[in-house]
């Protein structure tokens, strides 16, 4: 059913502005290459493909969130979303400092099982730590796998 | 070298033990991704393509194939018991296999769609041993400019195809094309969008990518939306047996959706949706119980189902032969090709016969051992749908957290595993299809590479894409396939201000 209000879609005008500093990047990139005297094409042809491909995409982008109909939609939460945002910044930190793979994963373990309504923190953090260690081993000892390592894992 | 010949040596490859295992473990894996909501093939192959690094390439590849195929098996006892189908390949499924599991018929529901699977793959698979040789030899006379263009078509298929409209699906594509950009040109040693950060140099890690949209922008959705919905497992009552009446309304749809799925899935076109809901309708309109769609037809569970195999198999023609991957997790295989230095085409057929022919003829065998996996066991598969949801995407983050990090160590890596996880969930919250994203970001360097070889072997003259016949009518195909959705929508609103 065609309503008589159609409303500006707010994202397709926020796509479309941000496909169109992501192709002003990819061509302002494009210039810093020193130009080398090839057959053919250079480096520079793709950049300006797909920088012309961005552009008008953004066009194509504006245009559809003007003619609207962008449906109405639900409020998400954002307090898990942001849990987990929570967690993963907290590997990102503790891998940074060098504090370890296992650690770091217990913490982004428990925080996401919060983030989806569990209430019981430190079984979770028992349960991160246990899978952490089980990965680490698994993984590490027995593939050879490059993990980072922390205080923690130079035990084993 | 004749198919069967060919296939006989692929079976000596796959029959032997650790191989066999590798087979196993894939199927296993790729039942339980496919069980699981939140998890399917294309991701699994990504967490793992870092952990097999070290193994055999055969090896690896035979699993990571187990798991695409047990990946659609998987797929289908969710569609059926709870509703929410792991895959959108299943989504045809869940139409009638809910209904029937609500109507206490979810065995013969499960049964069919396993046997179905296990025809449609099998048929799927022969298939592939006459249809790749072939177009290999049609391959092998590919020039660059060629490939160019069939890239071109590919893109825009799947990027078409995939998703609410043609213009989101391009978005997609063109901001995987733009991450593909990054690093260090091979031709000339020039660095593009590194900003000065020396991670990127390298270029963008498909690892990376695949795991922050599959998983985090996977866990970020559904946490987001947790407080709205509510599934139910609907428990497998009565028999797992079907009736001879089951049997009698089964198999005609099973070989039906096979006739959809493997040219839909063999062609670059793209996605396992179109032959699915192909089927479905049919179905529909053929069947003698017309009255019972909509409340658990058994034929629209084995048709799309059957039609679902039989496109995943389809899709591994043109990988195979061409290189060329048209879905997300036939995206993740060639870069487990990669993650070897092997380039899938004409040339790998010709240098690595044993490992292309092994590849295939494992797909046999982990046709049998789903079909043996699926059917009495589906009680244990059942099983893992009472993990409770939070440690599920809590361990699924753990283990996308340590495949990135495996894949490059360093905690640039993690910030964009981060970075590309919100774009993940907001590409999903408005509707933007994912697979382009990474399609774009695997082929778009590989398109790059031999639109600059044809180029330079034309001495610059770009004309060259034109004069090939076979690059000519590829690029025509590519421009017909994007122009074509416009122009419907255009009639279509044509006609509505008609009315």
């Amino acid at each position: 059913m065609q309503s008589q209000t159609r409303r500006v879609d707010r994202v397709g005008i926020v796509v479309a502005a941000l496909l169109a500093v992501l192709a002003g990047v990819v061509i302002w990139d494009m210039t810093t290459l020193t130009i080398s005297q090839t057959y053919g094409v250079g480096p520079k042809a793709m950049p300006i493909v797909v920088a012309s491909g961005l552009a008008l995409l953004s066009i194509g982008n504006l245009v559809l969130a003007f003619r609207g109909g962008g449906e109405e939609r639900e409020q998400p939460t954002m307090l898990p979303i942001l849990l987990i945002l929570g967690g993963l910044g907290a590997v990102i930190a503790l891998i940074g400092i060098g504090g370890g793979f296992i650690p770091a994963v217990t913490i982004l373990f428990a925080a996401t099982a919060a983030a989806f309504g569990r209430r019981a923190i430190l079984i979770d953090l028992a349960i991160g730590f246990v899978l952490g260690t089980a990965a680490y081993l698994m993984f590490a000892k027995l593939l050879s796998l490059s993990l980072p390592m922390g205080p923690l894992e130079r035990l084993f | 070298m004749d198919p069967i010949s060919a296939l006989a040596q692929g079976l000596t490859v796959a029959l032997q033990p650790m191989n066999l295992l590798f087979a196993l473990v894939g199927v296993l894996l790729g039942t339980a991704v496919g069980v699981l909501p939140g998890i399917g093939p294309a991701l699994t192959v990504a967490l793992l393509l870092p952990v097999t690094f070290k193994l055999d390439p055969a090896g690896s590849l035979i699993m990571f194939a187990g798991i695409y195929y047990g990946g659609m098996y998987g797929g289908s006892t969710t569609a059926i018991l709870i509703n929410t189908p792991g895959e959108s390949a299943s989504l045809a499924t869940a139409l009638e296999g809910n209904k029937m599991a609500k109507a206490g018929r979810g065995g013969p529901a499960l049964a069919t769609a396993a046997i179905g699977s296990f025809v449609a793959g099998t048929i799927a698979t022969i298939g592939i041993v006459f249809l790749a040789p072939w177009l290999v030899e049609v391959a092998i006379r590919f020039g660059p400019e060629d490939y160019f263009a069939l890239m071109c078509v590919a893109f825009i298929t799947v990027s078409a195809t995939f998703g609410a409209s043609p213009i989101r699906g391009l978005t997609s594509l063109f901001v995987g094309l733009t991450l593909g950009l990054v690093g260090i040109d091979k031709l000339t040693g020039q660095s593009r969008l590194h900003f000065g950060v020396p991670e990127l140099l390298d270029g963008i890690e498909i690892t990376t990518l695949a795991v922050g949209l599959f998983a985090v922008g996977e866990a970020l959705y559904v946490v987001s939306r947790r407080h709205l919905v509510q599934d139910t497992l609907e428990p497998v009552r009565g028999s797992l047996w079907m009736t001879a009446q089951d049997w009698a309304r089964s198999w005609k749809p099973w070989l039906r959706g096979t006739l959809f799925g493997f040219p839909i899935g063999a062609l670059p076109a793209g996605g396992a949706e179109i032959p699915t809901f192909l089927s479905y309708s049919t179905e529909r309109r053929l069947t003698k119980y017309p009255q019972e769609f909509g409340h658990g037809a058994i034929e629209g569970v084995a048709g799309p189902e059957a039609a679902n195999n039989a496109s995943a198999a389809g899709t591994l023609v043109p990988l195979l032969t061409l290189g060329l991957p048209t879905s997300a997790t036939a995206a993740m295989l060639l870069a487990g090709f990669q993650q070897y230095g092997l380039n899938p085409g004409p040339l790998l057929f010709a240098e690595r016969p044993e490992l292309v022919w092994g590849l295939i003829a494992s797909l046999f065998i982990a046709n049998f051992m789903l079909l043996i996996l699926n059917l009495p066991l589906v009680g244990l598969w059942v099983r893992l749908l009472s993990i409770p949801q939070p440690w599920l995407y809590a361990g699924i983050l753990v283990f996308a957290t340590m495949g990135t990090i495996a894949a490059k160590p360093s905690v640039v890596e993690l910030i964009m595993l981060a970075v590309f996880g919100v774009m993940g969930y907001l590409m999903r919250r408005h509707d933007f299809p994912i697979a382009p994203v990474v399609i774009g970001l695997i082929l778009g360097p590989v398109a790059e590479q031999q639109l600059r070889r044809a180029l330079a072997i034309s001495l610059g003259d770009p004309l060259v894409l034109v004069q090939s016949p076979m690059s000519a009518t590829l690029l025509a195909i590519a421009l017909i396939a994007l122009i074509a959705p416009f122009a419907m929508r255009g009639l279509g609103r044509f006609r509505s201000d008609a009315d």
